[in-house]
């Protein structure tokens, strides 16, 4: 069992769970994952880490609400145990001194990225961070991410804050000079970003979030095609050269159990579930 | 013909029936019924059975005491070398190891040696039993990595002989393939949890949610104080067959489709949050027990028409020869000597399985005959879910977070036949981790094996 000691409601459908977990925060490296278990009944999901802090042993998850075991876990409150926090899983993000690194994140994104650029800005990079959302208020982890970055652009659809546009706008102005591009955040945001940095021939890491079961390489669920060969998210990424990545193939995997998942919904609220935040 | 030249059928469910259920398919002897075919056995001098068993059970001895009534007795006698035997007498191939090597089988059927060590298990798992005397402990510490059949016999053996034994599981649940691979209706889960309670009342501790090589390093356990590790991780990732179509949504690993299904009750959903696609028309391929559980849950899922593709003939099938039995009695569609070319898609999903005849030409490295396309042959099947049953390859985390610990060129460790040796001192290996995907009984015999070696090698030889 996995005690959650902080929560933080990022937006209304957005939170941050800070759980104890000694071990998992000892051997954790930014862009690890783990895979969550709710409760007894639940389906094992993988989730980013917004932060890793090995002197207290914890990490701290972030998720969104988008099906069952995410509404569950959005109800689960300082002091409940989660039933199974499984990691850190698959391969960390390969840090080195590169030069210019151009973080972007798509919507919650910017979580995950945060401990990701602590580590570039540790190595000693130019950290510029691009965040984008649809408005202003939709904004998550601007200041933490902001803190380990050299220079904040933010981008909204609808210009209520910052640029008005979308990332791969703002990426125009700082693509010059960079050595690294790394997007996370939803597939279309992240296979645009690749669209964009491939012409310039600027590297670029994406990090993919097919579906999962057991996560530990076990299973195949999570396969996903990158450079015309299959390749499995939990053991080979999640971190992949994004302009060799087939987004299609993702998006349509990931949309798998729309129809499940909207059922899973159903069921629970008509058995007095809480109602769906979004 | 004589009673005593046919084996005693067991109960079943009727197939019509279980095919609607999850419920266990065999239903074991009665006690009358036990009886019977023990009465078969003809307690020969020099026993042939047991050298066809990988752990070495004592059959006749263990029949006497059922014959005799002593049915606790029995359970015990075949405890002292089998850690999982209710496991065991559901699903050991023994057709291929003790009933093929038994006397009667000559001239005969064979004793239903299966039969009667599940109910020699059972009968205790339902009325209890004693407590082992706990041995003096030797104060020293072995990790075992994986709760599956290699990493459950190991524990139990080296616990019998007092070593403290943790084991290390990655999934919340123990049992390994017992509880994600193989399926309710063949093997309960309740069976694997008493089995599992057993052996943690020989003082063994297992941790979940422990992935190796992720979690911790072999060698960080040998700093925590560990003297000896057993690697017994199991399957790795599922192997695909490389043709157009495979990624399309509704094509399952096997591995995928029974983990859903069984170690997270998709078959409940919702009430469990885990879904699976509840296709209509099903191919599994490949001619294992794997595919065999897959298709059989294909139907016990819903689905109307299930096809099992397989590339050579009947005769050189590897699955048990019940599981065969039992999946044609449910309505299995076997498409022997074929072989899939590509998967159809419509707009992302399964539409459809294009397939090729297939015919047999000379034996190959296997010694089977090789199948060969019958060129113009191919043909379409309409199927809405297609599962990939065709064997699994080694799981890369451990050996990638081991420095100096050897693996084949196929990427599985590589660990001495008799003993589980690597090339690392003090760790051991066993299991399809080792072989590639093989048997439950297979890999006990390697835990087995490595547990002597283990238990020696903390005895005698360490430094």
């Amino acid at each position: 069992m996995f005690e959650i000691l902080g929560k933080r409601v990022l937006r209304p459908d957005v939170f941050l769970a800070r759980v104890s977990a000694p071990a998992i925060a000892r051997r954790a490296k930014p862009g690890q994952f783990v895979i969550v278990r709710a409760h007894e009944q639940g389906e094992r999901i993988p989730l980013s880490l917004a932060d890793i802090d090995v002197k207290n042993g914890t990490i701290t998850l972030i998720f969104m609400v988008v099906g069952k075991t995410t509404r569950d876990l959005a109800t689960f409150d300082v002091g409940d145990e989660i039933e199974d926090v499984v990691g850190p899983l698959g391969r960390p993000t390969d840090i080195e001194r590169i030069g210019r690194v151009v973080l972007v994140g798509g919507g919650f994104g910017a979580a995950p990225l945060y401990p990701i650029g602590r580590a570039f800005k540790e190595a000693g990079n130019e950290v510029v961070a691009i965040l984008g959302a649809r408005s202003a208020d939709l904004l998550v982890y601007e200041k933490e991410l902001g803190s380990v970055s050299d220079r904040v652009l933010v981008t909204t659809d609808d210009g209520s804050k910052g640029i008005k546009g979308l990332v791969t706008d703002a990426l125009k102005e700082v693509l010059d000079g960079a050595g690294l591009v790394m997007a996370v955040g939803p597939a279309i945001m992240m296979k645009f970003i690749s669209l964009a940095t491939k012409p310039a021939g600027v590297r670029t890491i994406v990090s993919l979030n097919p579906i999962m079961v057991d996560g530990t390489g076990m299973c195949g669920a999570c396969r996903v095609s990158v450079g015309g060969e299959t390749k499995f998210g939990c053991t080979d990424g999640p971190d992949f050269d994004g302009h060799l990545v087939d987004w299609e193939l993702l998006m349509a995997r990931q949309r798998t159990y729309l129809s499940e998942e909207k059922q899973s919904l159903e069921a629970a609220c008509s058995c007095g579930g809480g109602e769906v935040v979004r | 013909m004589s009673d005593k030249l046919t084996r005693t059928p067991m109960l079943e469910q009727d197939a019509a029936e279980r095919i609607t259920n999850f419920d266990e398919v065999a239903l074991g002897y009665t006690e009358e019924l036990m009886l019977k075919e023990a009465s078969r056995c003809l307690h020969c001098k020099e026993p042939t059975c047991v050298d066809g068993c990988p752990v070495s059970v004592p059959i006749k001895e263990f029949i006497a005491l059922l014959k005799a009534g002593d049915y606790a007795g029995a359970a015990a006698k075949i405890k002292e070398k089998n850690a999982l035997p209710a496991v065991c007498g559901r699903v050991c191939p023994q057709e291929s190891q003790c009933e093929k090597v038994c006397v009667l089988a000559k001239k005969q059927a064979p004793v239903a040696i299966g039969r009667l060590e599940r109910f020699a298990a059972d009968f205790e798992l339902a009325n209890g039993f004693e407590e082992p005397a706990k041995p003096a402990p030797t104060g020293k510490k072995v990790a075992i990595i994986g709760s599956g059949p290699a990493g459950l016999t190991a524990a139990a053996d080296l616990a019998k002989r007092g070593h403290a034994v943790t084991v290390f599981e990655a999934l919340h649940k123990p049992g390994g393939v017992l509880v994600y691979g193989i399926p309710e209706f063949r093997l309960p889960k309740r069976i694997v949890e008493a089995e599992v309670e057993n052996i943690e009342g020989l003082g063994v501790e297992i941790r979940f949610d422990s992935v190796a090589g992720r979690l911790f390093t072999i060698d960080g356990l040998f700093e925590e104080g560990f003297e000896a590790v057993f690697i017994g991780t199991g399957a790795g990732l599922p192997m695909f067959m490389g043709i157009p179509g495979e990624n399309l949504n509704g094509v399952y690993s096997a591995n995928e489709y029974l983990t859903r299904t069984n170690l997270m009750k998709a078959y409940l959903f919702p009430e469990y949050d885990t879904p699976i696609k509840r296709a209509k028309r099903v191919a599994v391929v490949g001619g294992g027990n794997v595919a065999m559980d897959s298709a059989r849950t294909a139907l016990r899922l819903g689905a109307e028409k299930v096809y099992l593709i397989y590339r050579r003939s009947e005769a050189e099938m590897p699955a048990r020869k019940e599981e065969l039995d039992h999946a044609k009695e449910e309505g299995i569609d076997f498409r022997f000597l074929t072989n899939p070319k590509q998967v159809l898609g419509e707009e992302g999903w399964v539409a459809g399985l294009e397939c090729v005849a297939m015919e047999l030409g000379e034996p190959d490295e296997s010694g089977r005959r090789r199948p060969i396309e019958v060129p113009g042959s191919e043909f379409t099947i309409e199927v809405d879910a297609v599962i990939m049953a065709i064997g699994t390859k080694a799981n890369p985390i451990v050996p990638t977070t081991t420095p100096g610990l050897d693996v084949t060129s196929r990427g599985y460790i590589a660990a001495n036949e008799e003993t589980g040796a690597t090339s690392r001192p003090a760790v051991f290996a066993g299991g399809d981790i080792v072989t590639g995907s093989a048997t439950v009984i297979l890999a006990m015999g390697a835990g087995r094996k490595a547990a002597d070696a283990i238990h020696d090698y903390l005895t005698n030889s360490k430094p």
